[in-house]
């Protein structure tokens, strides 16, 4: 298992975002999580990487770990090192291209331009970018395409080599195209990491997702191999839910 | 009958008319110095110190303080004013006393310039014994400032987006290395108008070097910053009330240089800002 939740609960101030959320995450598969809008997926995913940390009122209690250690008592940059994220809007930072992508791994101190170029290379390989942008890692990354940036904040996380990449609708601004060369991207993937994919697209979590996860109202509802949701889900929710009957 | 048309006209005048209204007055007197000013400048205006009781001769010394003055000012305030605005920024919990700091700050950048000068003297030149000196100036207008700096470069970097942070925070950069490599980099250029802001009311003020630096007459240039200096907005001040005879040449001519100083500063900080926008933007 990579991540194993116990008894997970989150609080916003007075707002419960998560109740008793326990699950594991198994590795080298994509976990697709979906529910309707407030039903808590971004702060399940965001508790991963401890970014829920962020907002002031933030509260939780129960037992996160992984690969069997408990995240609150692991050093939270190195967390974020082998916990990765990709965001619902392409958010390349206001450097170039290059710069994007080597971003990362500078903070990480590779100081060498020589190791920095090959890092680059690799992670824009591996997010299937390099043909597109190896002549122009110079211009600035606003200057890409919508879906070229989301596949370049790809890119940036996978520089930082982590073990699992966590997606929090990362398809959402995008056209049909740009979605399938991310979705196949994540397919590829999935040798070498571990995803976690939240999706207001149920299509989208039923396409690339092993498992997929349900949530509602801060709760998961069901969590199974992705055919059983979508042929036949235990809970009457989730069937409503697939079938576009609320959310 | 409500003509949409003719309401935009009516309003779209009187805010040209508002406009103008503070433009007006501005060119009138920029207008009026750089005219009458303009033939008093010369190699010798400016290079040569004051001669004949301050009515012939040139200025350097008062250049030269002035400079001085401001340099220290920001050298003391910048850091500071920074650092301060980083803390109240990125660390401080948004509670009720963080918020009474800032509001606090807010307010101190318009309290009345003569009660630094006195704050100056107080603690600068009396208590520390620096004496009058270029260091008790610099120091004194550096605190005039700070509030500036402070509350232009706070809000500079609340305007960088959060979502920057995060990305930066999510591929496992530190707090400080986000803040440095990210923040400070895309709140630059409202960092750099403050200082600005700050820079233009240090060069100008006459209040807080009145008690703490300035020299009615004297005619060198400073060797020491425990040195008095001669500044330029306080020669102003003497050779328009306290010389007699004075001619406008002069006068004008003081008041010029002082102008072209602080939009030479202005117009540096300009090219930087410029300089940081191209090299981040989003
Ligand atoms: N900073 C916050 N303060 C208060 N409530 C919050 C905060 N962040 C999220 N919430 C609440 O937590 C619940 C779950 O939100 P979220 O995880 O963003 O849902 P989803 O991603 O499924 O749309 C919502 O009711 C939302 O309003
Ligand atoms: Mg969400």
């Amino acid at each position: 298992m990579k991540f194993s939740l116990r008894d997970l609960n989150v609080w916003f101030g007075s707002v419960h975002a998560l109740t008793d959320v326990t699950m594991d995450i198994p590795a080298n598969e994509i976990l697709g999580v979906i529910g309707p809008a407030n039903s808590g997926k971004s702060t399940f995913l965001r508790t991963l990487n401890r970014l829920n940390e962020l907002k002031p009122n933030f509260r939780m209690t129960g037992d996160v770990r992984l690969s069997g250690a408990d995240i609150n008592k692991t050093d939270v940059d190195l967390l974020r090192k082998k916990v990765g994220m990709v965001f619902a809007l392409p958010l390349p930072l206001p450097l170039s291209v290059f710069d994007n992508v080597a971003y990362g791994p500078k903070m990480h101190g590779v100081r060498t331009k020589k190791r920095q170029k090959e890092i680059v290379e690799r992670a824009l390989k591996e997010a299937y970018l390099w043909d597109e942008v190896k002549d122009r890692l110079d211009t600035p990354a606003s200057k890409l395409s919508g879906g070229q940036q989301q596949r370049l904040c790809m890119a940036r996380t996978l520089a930082v080599e982590p073990e699992v990449i966590l997606f929090d609708e990362p398809c959402s601004g995008l056209d049909p195209i740009s979605t399938a060369k991310i979705e196949d991207t994540m397919l590829r993937l999935k040798a070498n990491y571990t995803l976690v994919l939240v999706t207001n697209n149920v299509h989208q979590a039923s396409r690339v997702a092993d498992k997929t996860a349900f949530f509602l109202s801060g709760r998961l509802i069901e969590l199974d191999d992705t055919d059983k949701i979508f042929t036949a889900p235990s809970d009457k929710r989730t069937e409503d839910y697939i079938g576009g009957r609320f959310g | 009958m409500r003509n949409p048309r003719r309401t935009e006209k009516i309003a779209f005048f009187f805010l040209f008319l508002a406009t103008a209204l503070i433009v007006l007055p501005v060119g009138l007197i920029v207008v009026s110095i750089v005219r009458k000013g303009l033939p008093a400048i010369s190699w010798q205006f400016l290079t040569d110190i004051p001669r004949e009781g301050m009515r012939g001769g040139g200025i350097l010394p008062a250049i030269v303080g002035t400079l001085y003055l401001v340099l220290g000012a920001i050298v003391f305030a910048l850091p500071i004013g920074l650092f301060a605005a980083i803390y109240l920024s990125e660390y401080a919990k948004d509670n009720v006393l963080t918020r009474i700091i800032k509001l606090a700050i807010v307010n101190l950048a318009g309290v009345p310039s003569v009660v630094y000068g006195l704050f100056g003297l107080a603690l600068f030149v009396v208590f520390f014994r620096f004496g009058a000196s270029i260091l008790s100036g610099s120091l004194t207008l550096g605190i005039m400032v700070l509030p500036i700096i402070i509350t232009a470069s706070r809000e500079a970097l609340e305007s960088v987006p959060q979502a920057f942070r995060e990305v930066s925070l999510s591929l496992g950069a530190s707090k400080w290395q986000t803040i440095r490599h990210v923040v400070l980099p895309n709140g630059i250029s409202g960092i750099l108008t403050g200082t600005i802001l700050g820079l233009g009311r240090a060069a100008g003020e006459t209040a807080p070097i009145l008690f703490t630096v300035a020299a009615f007459y004297h005619p060198q240039l400073p060797r020491s910053i425990f040195d008095q200096a001669m500044a330029l907005p306080y020669h102003l001040y003497v050779i328009s009330t306290q010389v007699p005879n004075v001619g406008d040449k002069m006068r004008y001519g003081t008041a010029l240089v002082l102008l072209g100083l602080v939009l030479i500063m202005n117009s540096v900080a300009l090219v930087v800002r410029f300089r940081f926008r191209k090299r981040h933007r989003w």
